[in-house]
């Protein structure tokens, strides 16, 4: 069984994004990447389906940051059984689009029968990478996944609605799956096991020749949210605002 | 090139989907403007009987046993061969469970731009505009599609039901493309398991995101929610990490809520949580980033630590 993990790292949105001089996208230069967290759940599924059985797990992305190989050490020491990225020189920003193209022709001639992705990312402005994926390879795909059990050449997995219903599905392999979340939280990486795979493990370079990376988009700004209203601040220390919430809550009756 | 607008409706559980009519009333405006026609369908099996209450140009209610529940490779077959017949303008899908399944699949699939989580649409002049809310609704992005044409995703909530609520005529159709040889079968819907509290009944929630920090500062806004008569609840993350029940989650994929108090403990605001409680009467957030989109939609805030408000809330109740 080959299950290929397809994956990005998105700028973190624990700090603060700032936009770049020309409002067209964020300034990439005063970010901090991160692993899509959704894509952490796929890692921890795609593991997760190989402990269940047998197997092997390939990581794959494209380095659009120059710091993807601290991201596919930490896939190893999470168990991933080797890691690869798509060569080339390529710029933060890519489009979902570029994406999906990029990895699709490398992840086809990995000739996997499974592939799992995060279900989103926060930069999707073009659409999400699975549904891609999947559209590139001919393979079909189920999104929203929050649990695969693989048998023989099926795979049954339980897509989320809304309110705790799920619907449960079979699907034929090869397909895509894009996760939501694993049937585990994702396990923790010791920062030693990460350190000296750092030293010893090989990154896998594929090349391509795609060259149709455009989203078909013309993006005409990227600006904050215009918001219709915004919260009235309380000031003050933390007495002071527990003083005025229940304040607000005495004279709406609701204490 | 048509200056039509498809809209997929959406249901699940035998019942339309709210997200169809907020398309359509969206739909109705932009045909308006374009000098189009609005085209509704209605993928399933016995869908028929509401088929009759969109606000529509023509709904059509394609009807197939492997429709009856939704199946992505099954409704993606449909909708692609009903893109290359029409050649629709825009093609509205929801950013719901079901659409995210489809919309970039859509696009790729008929050589077509995408634009995900939509939250505004309009027709200027001949050129579509359209905004997105990424990077968890702290950036809103303006595009237009090259050619003109693109698959959208619309985010739940964005335009009001009432608009797409109609009598416009329903014609019946036979799926235009084969179902047979489908890699992706339905097998049952799963309900949530009963025996925890039902969120959705409180007048009061205590709600904490990701800023809670650990599993051992649950109790802590427990105690909180107990002193203040409510219940508590929580983001995704929360209920991912298995602090919290899924029966506690409010959201997108969990439950909506409306309750008169909404305290919001270390939660940034994400579209995916708002669509779940933006409704509620009373918000009041504590998140230390001023810049939280949260603080967009709640009606009270403060940047104080969340652990110090809530000691100081304990404190101040006794
Ligand atoms: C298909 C899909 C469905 C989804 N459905 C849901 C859903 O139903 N519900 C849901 O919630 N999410 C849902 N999500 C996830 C959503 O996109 C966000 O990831 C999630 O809402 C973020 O949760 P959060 O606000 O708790 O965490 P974060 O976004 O990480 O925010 C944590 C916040 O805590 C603040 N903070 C940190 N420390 C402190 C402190 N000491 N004091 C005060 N503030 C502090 C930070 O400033 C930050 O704003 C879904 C995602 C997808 C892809």
């Amino acid at each position: 069984m080959k299950i290929v993990v397809a994956i990005k790292q998105v700028p973190s949105l624990a700090d603060e994004v700032e936009l770049n001089a020309e409002g067209t996208n964020l300034d990439f230069d005063a970010v901090d990447f991160v692993l899509n967290e959704w894509d952490e759940q796929a890692i921890e599924q795609a593991v997760l389906v190989k402990e269940a059985g047998s197997g092997a797990v390939t990581v794959i992305g494209v380095d659009a940051t120059g710091e993807l190989d601290g991201v596919l050490h930490t896939a190893l020491a999470k168990g991933a059984d080797a890691v690869a990225k798509v060569a080339g020189e390529f710029e933060p920003g890519l489009t979902s689009h570029a994406q999906a193209r990029l990895l699709s022709s490398a992840i086809i001639d990995m000739a996997p029968d499974l592939v799992l992705t995060g279900v989103q990312a926060p930069d999707d402005l073009d659409g999400q990478l699975g549904p891609m994926l999947a559209a590139l390879m001919d393979l079909p795909y189920v999104g929203v996944v929050n649990s695969v059990q693989v048998s023989g050449r099926t795979a049954t997995v339980h897509k989320e609605y809304a309110g705790g219903l799920m619907a449960e599905f079979s699907v034929q392999l090869p397909a895509v799956i894009g996760i939501q979340a694993a049937s585990q939280p994702p396990r923790y990486a010791p920062v030693s096991k990460v350190r000296q795979l750092a030293k010893t493990a090989t990154i896998e370079e594929i090349e391509t020749a795609e060259d149709e990376l455009e989203s078909g988009l013309s993006v005409r700004s990227m600006t904050r949210p215009v918001s219709v209203g915004h919260a009235d601040m309380i000031a003050g220390d933390a007495k002071a605002v527990a003083g005025r919430i229940i304040a607000i809550l005495n004279e709406r009756g609701l204490i | 090139m048509s200056n039509d607008i498809l809209v997929i409706a959406e249901h699940l559980d035998g019942k339309v989907a709210d997200i169809s009519y907020e398309m359509t009333g969206k739909a109705r405006e932009l045909a308006a403007a374009l000098g189009g026609k609005v085209t509704v369908a209605l993928l399933g099996q016995g869908m028929a009987g509401q088929a009759g209450g969109f606000a529509s140009d023509a709904t059509l209610v394609i009807d197939d046993p492997a429709l009856a529940n939704f199946n992505p490779e099954a409704y993606g077959r449909v909708i692609a061969a009903l893109i290359a017949a029409r050649a629709p303008r825009l093609t509205m899908l929801g950013s719901t469970s079901s659409g995210m399944d489809l919309t970039a699949w859509l696009a790729v699939r008929s050589s077509l731009p995408c634009v995900a989580s939509v939250n505004q649409l309009a027709a200027e002049g001949d050129e579509l505009r359209i905004s997105s809310q990424i990077y968890g609704g702290k950036v809103a992005a303006q595009v237009s599609p090259e050619g003109g044409r693109a698959v959208v995703a619309v985010m739940a909530g964005a335009f009001p039901a009432a608009a797409g609520r109609g009598a416009g005529p329903v014609e019946q159709s036979a799926s235009p493309v084969s179902l047979d040889g489908l890699r992706v079968t339905f097998s049952k819907l799963i309900r949530p398991e009963a025996g925890d509290i039902d969120i959705t009944t409180y007048d009061k929630l205590v709600s904490v995101g990701r800023g809670i920090g650990g599993q051992e500062n649950i109790e802590l806004a427990q105690e909180l929610a107990g002193a203040l008569g409510a219940a508590l609840s929580g983001s995704r993350p929360i209920i991912d990490a298995g602090w919290l029940p899924k029966t506690r989650q409010v959201g997108k994929s969990g439950l909506s809520v409306k309750p008169k108090l909404y305290l919001m403990l270390g939660i940034s605001g994400a579209p995916e949580h708002l669509e779940g409680m933006k409704d509620a009467e009373l918000i009041l957030a504590v998140n230390s980033d001023p810049k939280a989109p949260i603080f967009d939609v709640a009606h009270y805030g403060s940047t104080c630590d969340l652990f110090e408000v809530t000691e100081a809330l304990l404190e101040a109740l006794g």
